[in-house]
Formats: C-alpha cells, structure tokens, sequence
C-alpha cells in the first residue's frame, strides 16, 4: 500500500562497493567470538537459528553508549538525555530503512520477536477477535507464533485453525486458501522456518488474505538475519524480528506495523513514556511508535541493534543471502551423502538450516558427539513441537548457517558427524 | 577434557539398541510417564508390586542413547527391591552420575549402574540418565507424571 521510503540513508555505506564479493575471511576477523576453541578444537558454531554471535562493531557500539552517552530518553533537558535520545531515534531510523517502512513511527522497539507478536496479539487481537472468530497460522510455526494466538483464542472463545504442509514442509498454499474464511481476523506465518528453513510464499499468502480483508503478521525472525526484507513490497501488514538472532544484542526486537493500525490500536502496556497526560480521572495516550514503548526501553539495546543492522548493509543482506544459499546447498550435498542421514525439511525454497535425522542414533547423541569436536549444533524439537509431530520425528538435529561459517566447517560437521557413526557402530 | 568413551561405554551402547524389559505390563499397579522438554525424551514406566516389593519393571518409549541404555538397566536392577531400597539406589545412582561421589567405590551396591559414572563429565546428560529413574519415583509415589527437568 505504500512504497518505501528512498533517503540517503537505505544506500549501503561506502564499504559495501569494497565488498563487492564475499570474503568470509574478513567477516570472520569482525567476530571476536569465532577465535574459541572449544574441547580443545577451533569452535564451529552451527547454532545460528537459535542465536547469532556479534561482530566488534556491536560490542563496541554498546561499550560506547554506556561510556559516552547514556541517559534516560525522551524527558531530560540535559545534554546527555539529548545525545541518548537522538541515538535511540536514529537507530529507529536505521531499522526502518533495514526493513523499508515507510515511517520510522511503523518501528516499535520491544524486547524479542516473541514479545512483538504478544503484544500484536494483545491489541489488535484483542479489539478484532472475538467469540467464534478464527486466527489462521501455518503448521511449521514456532511456539511464538502459536501459544500467543492459543491465548487469545481462549480468551476471546475464537478459533486457531492451522495451514497444513506437505512432507517436505512446505505450506499448501490451497489449503490455506481454503481455511481463509469469513471468520478469519488475523493471519500469522513464519517468513522462513526455524525448524525446517522453509521460506513461506509470503507475496501469495498476503494478496490471498488482503483479497478478504485480513491483515497478515509475518514473524520474521528467521528471515531477517538471511534475506533483504521489504515490508512495502510485501505489503504485509506487521513484521516481527529479534535483535540477537539478527547479529545484534539480546534484549532487544522489532515490530513494524502498518501505521494506520497501529494508531487505531489500544496501548500494550501502561507506565512511563506512552502517555502524553496522566490525571486520575483520565489518561491521554503518547503518538505511536511511543505509545507501545511503556517505561524506559533498551537504550543500548537498541543503539546495538543499529550497529548490527549497518554492519549488515555494509556486508549487504543479497550478499549474505547468496552466501549462505551456497552454504546451504553445499551442507545439504555432503550431509544427505552420509548413509543413514536423512534430511527434514526438503522445500524447494528454503534458506540457513539443515535439519537432519540419523538412523539409530538420537539427535541428543548427536550433539553431544558433535560438541567434543568444538562443533555446537541445536537439538531436540526446535520450540517447534507441531511440525516435529507432522512430519513425524521426535527431535533432530540441526545445524544453522551465518555468514560468517565456511566450507571447511561444514566439512567438519560432516566429519563429526561420521565419529557419530563411529561411536554408535 | 571428558572422553567420548568414557559416556558411550559398550555396556550403555549395548543396552541403547536391545534394551531389556521393553514392553508394556498388562494392568499394571503402577504407572507413570517421563517427559524431558528439552530434549523430548519420553518414556512410560510400568511397575507391578508383590507386597513391598517389586515383582516386574518394565519401560516403553524414545530417547536418547543416555536415557535408554539408563532404562533398561534400571529394570534389571530392581526386580525385587522394596521401594525403599530403590530409593536408595537412585539416590546413590545420582550422586555418581551428578560427580557428588569421589569415586566408585563409594557406592559398591550400585554393581553394573556404576557403569553411568562418566556422565558426570557431561553436565547436560545427567537428565538423560535419570529420566527413568524420576519416573519410576513417580509411579510409585501414584503420580502419573514425571519431568527430570
């Protein structure tokens, strides 16, 4: 509905026509974090879905504000509440080119994708849900973007109804069509599968529901760190991303929302900052973005998270995104080479994780194999328990890919993972 | 640094891929399912009594190679047992698989479960190894379910 905003600060800086290739050796040296050893082997970590590592920029954006600039914001009249207070806004700014909204008031900083899809849930939900109503998301979500949606349902007697996938878990999109019905208040989907790596067919998912008047929240913490995203073109109507799944600080998330629903949206929580009057009798409620910031927020957080995001447009997210596509695909090809290994999650179009099963052998094994060669790898259900059970495995194994792994790691993966055919022989 | 070897003895290894009293009992007198959420390990433990003691133990259920092998071996060990005496056993079964005995020694009725002692050099495992036994605890206490988490 609105096209994104062109200032001079969406180009990426100058650095990114340095980088015009990828050279993962220089990005591995902007990762203090990557020179460990771990059990007396160099650290291969393949944990990147569950949390990414942060290059020095990050660490030291946030050493910086604590030694130069913190203050609380928005309310002293003092030089240093004003230096906190421009930087807070600015990296509201820096997400929203990241994201290419069309304002920086559509960028509501909360403290996880988690809590940007509660909050979401608790407003809108709230006022749009109600008793027989049905709330659509799709068969692969995280627990995150199911169990905010169970509690709204209870609570307003409404209806989860689920978009199942096929066996190489990816969404049937005529299914999901079908269950897109008159009742239907809200969608929520994954922009790309913590579990599997499956990227949804976000531009039909959102012109089907558009076409009936739903608006569509995109739970993009997958995505974020992996892809250039543009809410715009997509045309979706709430994002949400994590700070530190996206190369910066814990603490900190994203939620974009379509400016006009976001005003006509009640407040999430009451406190300081969110209101522009209080009395007894009556409470006026501040403009957006900071009617949903209630309290003082993650100043550094946020300071960090721009940090991130500009160390991102300098590498630039197409460069990442091809990167770890050939990442991908290279992994897949060596590890479904390993008898007995077997893939979960085989979409056509899927990005930065390799699920994996092996045949008489439990993934916690797995691991904990893996881990004594310095390699850390997720297992278990992933905060994903639904998908698990539809595709029919109790846990796996699942090694997830940034731009800074190489080749040579996952060739230690797959030798780790044949000492786990060793062991278990 | 910790030795592979060390958690994967042959003996656990063994029992992982042929555990013993894998089977469900028919009405059994007690009962109880273990749950770890973190790693999703579930099992069911089946307990059939003869006055205070335990006359058949029997699991069913997917795990890790851990809380299989863990299994299985607890079944063996306690056919017979009153529930005190299993008590005391998983209590010395914990101290070793947690590192709180010096050595092995300390817990000489503990016979072929001494077997769990390199666990204690992998501190995410030891939920694994006493899943069963938590269960067991449950189902004799009358709970219908138990979480080592």
């Amino acid at each position: 509905m609105t096209t994104a905003a062109k200032s001079p600060l969406s180009q990426p800086p100058a650095l990114h026509e340095v980088v015009s290739h990828f050279d993962v050796e220089s990005v591995r040296a902007d990762f203090p974090i990557l020179q460990l050893r771990a059990h007396g082997h160099p650290l291969v970590y393949l944990d990147n879905a569950a949390t990414a590592q942060k290059p020095r920029a990050v660490i030291d954006a946030i050493v910086r504000y604590y030694e130069t600039e913190n203050a609380n914001i928005h309310r002293g009249v003092h030089y240093l509440s004003e230096r906190a207070t421009e930087e807070y806004e600015t990296a509201r700014k820096v997400v929203q080119q990241f994201l290419h909204a069309a304002r920086p008031s559509e960028i509501i900083f909360v403290r996880s994708a988690t809590e940007a899809i509660n909050l979401v849930a608790q407003t809108y939900g709230r006022v749009h849900v109600g008793a027989n109503d049905e709330v659509l998301i799709t068969a692969m979500e995280h627990h995150s973007n199911i169990v905010p949606w169970q509690l709204l349902c209870e609570e307003r007697q409404a209806r989860l109804k689920v978009a199942p996938i096929n066996d190489r878990g990816e969404l049937i999109l005529e299914e999901f069509e079908r269950l897109l019905g008159s009742r239907t208040r809200i969608v929520a989907v994954a922009h790309v599968s913590n579990a599997l790596g499956t990227i949804n067919p976000l531009q039909s998912i959102i012109t089907m529901a558009h076409a009936r008047n739903v608006p569509v929240l995109v739970d993009g913490a997958q995505a974020a760190p992996r892809m250039p995203v543009n809410v715009s073109d997509l045309d979706c109507d709430f994002y949400a991303f994590s700070g530190h799944k996206t190369y910066g600080p814990t603490g900190i998330g994203v939620l974009y929302g379509r400016q006009s629903l976001l005003e006509a949206m009640p407040p999430y929580q009451g406190g300081g900052d969110m209101i522009s009057s209080v009395t007894f009798e009556k409470t006026i409620f501040n403009k957006v973005p900071h009617k949903f910031e209630a309290g003082t927020p993650d100043m550094s957080g946020a300071v960090g998270l721009r940090a991130a995001v500009e160390y991102l447009n300098r590498v630039g997210m197409k460069n990442i995104a091809a990167y770890e596509h050939e990442l991908l695909a290279y992994a897949t090809e060596a590890v479904s080479a390993i008898p007995g290994v077997r893939i979960i999650g085989t979409a056509k179009n899927k990005t930065g994780v390799l699920s994996f099963v092996m045949a008489g052998v439990h993934p916690h094994d797995i691991g904990t194999i893996l881990d004594q060669e310095g390699i850390a790898i997720r297992t278990g259900h992933h905060c994903a328990q639904p998908v698990m059970e539809r595709l029919g495995v109790d846990a796996t194994a699942r090694a997830s890919f940034a731009l800074y792994n190489t080749k040579q790691e996952i060739d230690s993966l797959v030798r780790g993972i044949q000492k786990v055919r060793e062991v278990f022989s | 640094m910790a030795d592979l070897r060390d958690l994967y003895q042959e003996l656990i290894l063994e029992h992982s891929k042929a555990p013993r009293n894998y089977r469900e009992l028919n009405r059994p007198d007690h009962k109880a399912e273990g749950y770890n959420p973190l790693c999703g390990d579930r099992f069911t433990v089946y307990v059939n009594m003869d006055g205070d003691s335990i006359r058949d133990v029997s699991f069913q259920g997917s795990g890790c190679a851990i809380s299989k092998a863990s299994a299985s071996m607890m079944t063996q060990s306690l056919k017979g047992k009153t529930k005190a005496e299993a008590d005391a056993l998983f209590n010395d079964f914990h101290q070793v698989v947690t590192g709180r005995a010096s050595n092995n020694g300390d817990h000489p009725d503990l016979g072929k479960l001494a077997v769990f002692s390199g666990v204690s050099e992998f501190p995410a495992r030891v939920k694994c190894a006493t899943l069963a036994w938590h269960t067991l605890q449950a189902a004799l206490e009358g709970k219908q379910e138990a979480s080592s988490e």
